[in-house]
């Protein structure tokens, strides 16, 4: 593996290695809120903040920080506020982030390093020792306060109102989230870039979602996929010379689409063979009963009825009564009932 | 500010709830106590859902005094003893979810902001799930469930709280006749059980036998407070009509000249012939 024989390769894998992980971490909340793009314009908004750091010649790094959590606790606020103006007071905030930064880089003085593409779309080259080390804190922090909140995350972003009835601190999960979404922002200003993380945030929860059952198993797939794209697209740009960002994100887009495609197909087979049994139920109906010629299968509480190789449960209901599939739970959506 | 319904479970005094500044419940009365089964009815707009919404925390009291459990409302501290089933057909969330991490949600409210789930906590969860008669689908991706049984999850959901009061909103709306039956069942055992039940619905047919007393509202007022049988005999009891929801305000017209709005079936006599 002569990939790792640069110390800037190594420091580019560890750096992308956690922000593989963190990235969907936080992101499946935004999916869940259905707020997928806040990761988008809190990369906005840390572009003025790389922008602050240069010009004042302290660690990017650090001022991206401050600004996209200011950035990101400022919108919480916002959203709780007003609802009519929130939409435009986001829009306000997110360019007024990038054209600050664009016009505060353009101030910084000839020689400096100002390598806009690098910091929006990623670079292996760029990632600094002491970056790695402020990475692995952040990485750190937003995992345990996943570990630690992520119940009450979950509750919060699935149905908000419920939270607020039962009376769940809603406004303070929303500013914790968006804090957590503003660090893992600068944690991939490295190697994905500004304006891509939020990609890095969505995808991969997107590909677990086609294929996990429940939340947990949605969240560890979706890092799962995350380490492996993040891991492998920047080995990739080594080889290549792509830029990192955009070649870890065109993985996951990839890999989001060959799931969606195999998951339709596993669909139509499930449903084409539906409905030829459905076909053989219109072919004799009756009533299963004790003498209808089908086995009984006792079943939890209450008895199946075998047929043909599936399990029938009797299901009454006000206008008489049908058959549930009980023979096959692998099904996304189970097959409804057959006369 | 000492509330002055004592231990009711709820009470409002000249409240006046709504959005914004603008009141859509207008200066009403009213007091349940613990235990009550309480059936809010009323057409569509008329005011029902924001009243719930204003014992929640989800509509603002413009005017005069709302308490929830002997709290004003917007300081109940303890909201977790209040137990809530949104209007809605569907668990909502975009990411899967099983049937048990729905209902632990309705647990988290109990626990401060760092406390895991206990072991009694899952009990309750798990109690909950099998009250409400989904037990086996306990580990189900809830997106796999009918409308009906997503239903019977967001009320185990409230149950898993183990809720002083429960506040349903139209939980019989679009559910089929086996699933209305269910919740009638559920709720029977949870009154007797001493919670406090206000369900706000346009037809409290289904869950009779567990309501006993009626609220009607009508264009923000209460216009009926009594047993449900007579609210149910009255016209403006709210299980008709509702097809008369975009009416302007004022007393509804058709308890005093029925021919403005006698339904279009019973009208082309004339036309037709």
């Amino acid at each position: 593996m002569d990939i790792l024989d640069y110390a800037f390769m190594q420091r580019a894998l560890l750096a992308s290695l956690m922000v593989g992980l963190v990235a969907p971490a936080v992101g499946i909340f935004l999916v869940q809120r259905r707020l997928s793009l806040l990761g988008d314009g809190l990369g906005h908004v840390a572009l003025t903040g790389v922008a602050v750091g240069i010009l004042t010649s302290t660690a990017p790094v650090g001022t991206a920080l401050v600004a996209a959590v200011l950035g990101a606790v400022l919108i919480e606020l916002v959203r709780a506020r007003g609802r009519t103006s929130g939409d435009v007071a986001l829009a306000v905030l997110f360019y007024g982030g990038i054209a600050g930064g664009v016009v505060l880089l353009s101030l910084a003085p000839q020689g400096q390093a100002t390598n806009l593409d690098a910091y929006l779309f990623g670079a292996i080259t760029t990632t600094s020792g002491s970056d790695v080390a402020v990475f692995a804190v952040i990485a750190v922090v937003v995992l345990v306060v996943v570990g630690l909140l992520g119940q009450r995350l979950y509750a919060v972003s699935d149905d908000e109102e419920y939270a607020r009835a039962v009376g769940l601190p809603v406004l303070r999960l929303n500013i914790v989230l968006a804090a957590l979404v503003a660090s893992t922002v600068v944690l991939s200003m490295r190697v994905v870039g500004l304006l891509l993380i939020s990609a890095l945030m969505i995808v991969p929860c997107a590909v677990a979602q086609l294929v996990a059952r429940s939340f947990r198993q949605t969240v560890l797939l979706g890092c799962a996929i995350g380490l492996v794209v993040s891991l492998s697209g920047t080995a990739t740009s080594y080889y290549t010379g792509t830029p990192s960002g955009g070649t870890i994100v065109l993985l996951a887009i990839a890999l989001f689409l060959v799931v969606s495609l195999a998951v339709a197909v596993h669909e139509t087979t499930a449903r084409r063979r539906h409905r030829r049994r459905a076909d053989v139920h219109g072919a004799h109906p009756h009533e299963h009963g004790q003498d209808c010629g089908h086995p009984p299968v006792p079943h939890g509480d209450h008895v199946d009825y075998d047929h043909d190789g599936h399990r029938h449960a009797p299901h009454r209901t006000g206008s008489g009564v049908h058959y549930d599939e009980h023979g096959e739970h692998a099904v996304p959506a189970p097959p409804r009932s057959t006369p | 500010m000492t509330p002055t319904t004592g231990e009711g479970a709820i009470g409002l005094r000249g409240a006046s709830i709504g959005y914004g500044d603008v009141p859509i419940v207008r200066e009403v009365d009213l007091a349940v106590a613990p235990g009550e089964a309480v059936a809010v009815l009323g057409s569509n707009g008329s005011g029902k859902t924001t009243l719930a919404r204003g014992l929640l925390g989800l509509a603002t009291v413009l005017a005069g005094e709302v308490t929830v459990l002997g709290a004003p409302v917007g300081r109940l501290r303890e909201r977790g003893r209040v137990g809530y089933v949104p209007q809605r057909h569907t668990v909502s969330g975009a990411a899967p979810a099983t049937v048990r991490e729905v209902v632990s949600v309705g647990r988290l409210a109990r626990l401060g902001l760092f406390r895991r789930l206990g072991a009694a906590d899952r009990r309750a969860v798990a109690d909950a799930v099998a009250a409400v008669g989904m037990g086996d689908r306990m580990e189900d991706p809830v997106a796999s469930l009918s409308g009906g049984q997503q239903r019977r999850v967001l009320v185990a959901r409230a149950l898993a709280a183990e809720p002083e009061l429960l506040i349903m909103d139209e939980p019989t709306a679009g559910v089929d006749a086996a699933s209305q039956e269910a919740l009638a069942g559920v709720l029977a055992r949870v009154s007797a059980a001493g919670t406090t039940l206000l369900v706000v619905t346009h037809e409290a047919g289904p869950l009779a036998g567990v309501l006993h007393r009626a609220v009607v509202v009508e264009s923000g007022l209460i216009t009926y407070d009594g047993p449900l049988a007579g609210a149910q005999a009255e016209p403006g009891g709210g299980h008709h009509h509702h097809e008369d929801a975009g009416q302007p305000p004022g007393r509804p017209g058709y308890r005093l000249d029925q021919p403005t709005v006698t339904p279009p079936s019973a009208r082309p006599r004339t036309a037709g012939a």
